[in-house]
């Protein structure tokens, strides 16, 4: 038997968008992993963390922490919620067990990236056609996936290379690796700033001519995917590991 | 309570305008990209520059007097303003002592923050602002909306109408070089008749007891090549060790602000001129409070402005939109550590995208401050409501039972409401776009099924 992955699903994405959370069960399992999801799991705690509230926080935290702490990795399609995990729960949760835990979670493509090796990686279903990337800020700024466009350092993109074993598919990305906007909160409570950020960001898109983009969080693409629908614009939004399974 | 999502969107109803105040600023942004490019050990450099300032604000009693001790040496007059009342009644007195009526002034916004303009007017003293954008700012009666570009929210032909008013050009030559040249001649006669000289001050010397200001026009220069008196204001967290460490700064101050290698002048003032006198006023106006608390690192900012320019928020919804004196991501720290009741909403305006982390030369943790402050912000009673709603949702996800069977729930109903119930005023997310559609099935549900289905 492989090593246990325990499974996190953020719960958007388990209520709203169940197949990129099953792809990225496939992916895992394809690889022979032995996949567990817990099914007491629920939130990371973002987005209290990101609201100030620190006591509803830590309670969910501590919960993750408990929930997963006996992995031998934690995998989750989200780097927001793996951000939060992995590089915000200092100084909030107590758990002895949690330094140990911070180093084994990680977002899909930088477990396929950094752990599984992309000499192992093995794709079954090929993909064809272009594809926008969305880069996402919690990837980009927090996880370091790729290299932001403000930093002088060499250029290189964990998503990339993983995509790049997918036959067929072409990738690419809009000028700017601007935020879309969404910000958990933010969304709602500054609205009309949120809303033209991600129309912008949909725009630069659609001048690379792509009608699919593609991205690393889910949240975000709900964001755009609903300012897509209520103008109209034919463009799809999907998680990265449903390109993996072509689940799309 | 400044407002500042309804600010912003008033700011984005000119959907036109706001497109262009966003590409102006990108634009600005992107030459920061190239020039920061151009120096190999830009990162090391930023890492010095973030060291050199923390290392002086933990030691900040002692350098600020060394530079006293040493600025006195020097011939140097130094003053000490516990807030901003104490630096307008030092700057009038001083002024007056001099029967100074008429002023120029370099820019400087923390003579902004602490009002000297409309004081000094009161007192029937005519302060002209020499820096060409506030000068603009200034005629327009209206507030800098940018540290570095105080006019970037004016477009060329809102100038030309303004300069049309004030100097008499052509309303119809919006042409940047006639907007300049006509503005020059007229400052050139305000340079003329001043007494006095006002300047800023970005870089403080403890060591060599003298400071350095930093303008691309040149009009410090002008401004105190004729006048015997100039006054220099500085904030008391502008002081360095020394001159050694001033190359990290200058390099890093014009490539973040403009792109540019160096600012066109890097003025040194080191002693006043012969029979001439020159004042420093040290201005806390709080800072030593905020040296104190938990946004002590905010302090090390040099007002490069490259946190604006980068922030996808300030560039859609103006500086004006943050009430406050320096705009953006360190002007939402700043406010938000002085009066959290009143500015509560600009640590939430903010997407924390974490770009202003990456731009900003002294390396601020930004967004990671205006997170912290959000504590405090979501304590006061305007967001009684959202705590209480987040709370809920906090509790509901503990409960995942609950949770599960409230979305079980909301998947039965969600589709059949009409549309005119779903979308209804309270539904914020659906101002501007299509809800999600809940899944037929959630994940955990499909795992459950084929679980069963494999055993
Ligand atoms: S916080 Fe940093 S980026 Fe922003 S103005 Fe200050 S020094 Fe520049």
């Amino acid at each position: 038997m492989g090593k246990r992955v325990g499974l996190f699903v953020p719960c958007y994405v388990n209520d709203f968008y169940p197949e990129a959370a099953f792809s990225t069960l496939e992916v895992l399992e394809s690889l022979g992993f032995d996949v567990v999801y817990p099914e007491n799991q629920s939130c990371c705690g973002q987005p209290f963390l990101n609201n100030g509230m620190v006591y509803d926080a830590r309670k969910l935290a501590e919960r993750f922490v408990d929930i997963f702490a006996d992995f031998d990795f934690v995998v989750a399609p989200s780097s927001s919620c793996i951000g939060a995990v992995k590089h915000r729960y200092d100084g909030i949760v107590k758990d002895a067990r949690y330094p140990l835990l911070r180093q084994r979670v990680y977002e899909l493509c930088e477990f396929l990236h950094d752990v599984v090796g992309i000499e192992n990686l093995r794709f079954q279903t090929p993909f064809r056609g272009r594809v926008g990337l969305h880069n996402s800020c919690h990837a980009l700024r927090e996880l370091g996936l790729a290299a932001p466009s403000e930093l002088h350092i060499p250029p290189f993109s964990k998503v990339r290379a993983v995509l790049s074993k997918i036959e067929g598919l072409e990738v690419v990305e809009p000028s700017r690796d601007e935020c879309c906007g969404f910000g958990g909160t933010f969304s709602i409570q500054e609205s009309a700033v949120s809303a033209m950020m991600g129309r912008d960001r949909i725009a630069d898109h659609r001048t690379n001519g792509v009608d699919i983009v593609a991205g690393v969080d889910m949240s975000c693409l709900m964001h755009m995917e609903g300012l897509a629908k209520r103008d109209g614009i034919p463009v799809r939004f999907v998680h990265v590991a449903q390109l993996m399974t072509g689940r799309v | 309570m400044v407002d500042h999502a309804r600010n912003a969107a008033a700011f984005v109803s000119d959907i036109e305008r706001t497109r262009w105040h966003d590409q102006a600023l990108w634009f600005v942004r992107q030459k920061r990209d190239r020039a920061a490019r151009s120096v190999p050990e830009w990162e090391k450099l930023r890492e010095s520059a973030q060291k050199v300032k923390s290392h002086t604000l933990a030691h900040l009693g002692h350098y600020l007097e060394r530079f006293e001790a040493n600025a006195r040496a020097n011939g140097i007059d130094v003053r000490w303003a516990a807030d901003g009342a104490a630096l307008r009644r030092i700057v009038a007195e001083i002024l007056k002592e001099h029967g100074a009526v008429r002023v120029v002034k370099s820019k400087s916004m923390l003579t902004e923050e602490c009002g000297l303009n409309p004081h000094l007017q009161s007192l029937g003293i005519e302060v002209t602002d020499t820096d060409l954008g506030e000068r603009i700012v200034q005629l327009a009666g209206d507030h800098p909306s940018h540290i570095v570009l105080p006019a970037i929210h004016m477009k060329k032909e809102d100038v030309a109408a303004l300069f049309s008013k004030h100097l008499h050009t052509d309303p119809g030559n919006a042409d940047a070089h006639y907007l300049t040249r006509a503005a020059r001649e007229h400052l050139r006669q305000k340079f003329l008749e001043a007494d006095a000289a006002i300047t800023g001050v970005n870089f403080a010397l403890a060591e060599e007891g003298g400071f350095v200001v930093c303008t691309n026009e040149g009009n410090a220069d002008l401004g105190t090549a004729l006048p015997n008196l100039h006054i220099a204001c500085m904030g008391l967290e502008k002081v360095i060790p020394s001159a050694k460490q001033l190359g990290v700064f200058t390099r890093l101050l014009a490539r973040s602000a403009t792109g540019q290698a160096i600012t066109t002048y890097t003025s040194h003032f080191m002693r006043p001129k012969p029979g001439g006198r020159l004042v420093v006023v040290i201005v806390d106006n709080g800072r030593s409070r905020l040296l104190k608390g938990r946004q002590a690192g905010a302090l090390s900012c040099i007002r490069c402005g490259a946190c604006m320019n980068t922030c996808p928020v300030y560039r859609r919804s103006g500086g004006h939109s943050y009430g406050t004196v320096v705009p953006g991501p360190i002007g939402s720290v700043l406010a938000g550590a002085s009066d959290v009741e009143k500015f509560a909403s600009l640590p939430f305006a903010c997407s924390l995208c974490a770009s202003c982390d990456n731009v900003c030369p002294v390396r601020i943790d930004l967004h990671a401050r205006l997170c912290d402050e959000r504590e405090e912000a979501i304590a006061v009673p305007d967001y009684a409501g959202k705590r209480a709603g987040l709370k809920m949702a906090a509790f509901l996800l503990r409960h995942p039972k609950l949770y599960e069977m409230l979305m079980g729930l909301a998947r039965a109903v969600l589709p059949r409401l009409p549309r005119g119930l779903l979308y209804n005023r309270f539904n914020l997310w659906g101002r501007e776009r299509e809800m999600p559609i809940p899944a037929k099935k959630a994940f955990r549900e499909l795992y459950r099924e084929r679980r069963c289905r494999r055993r």
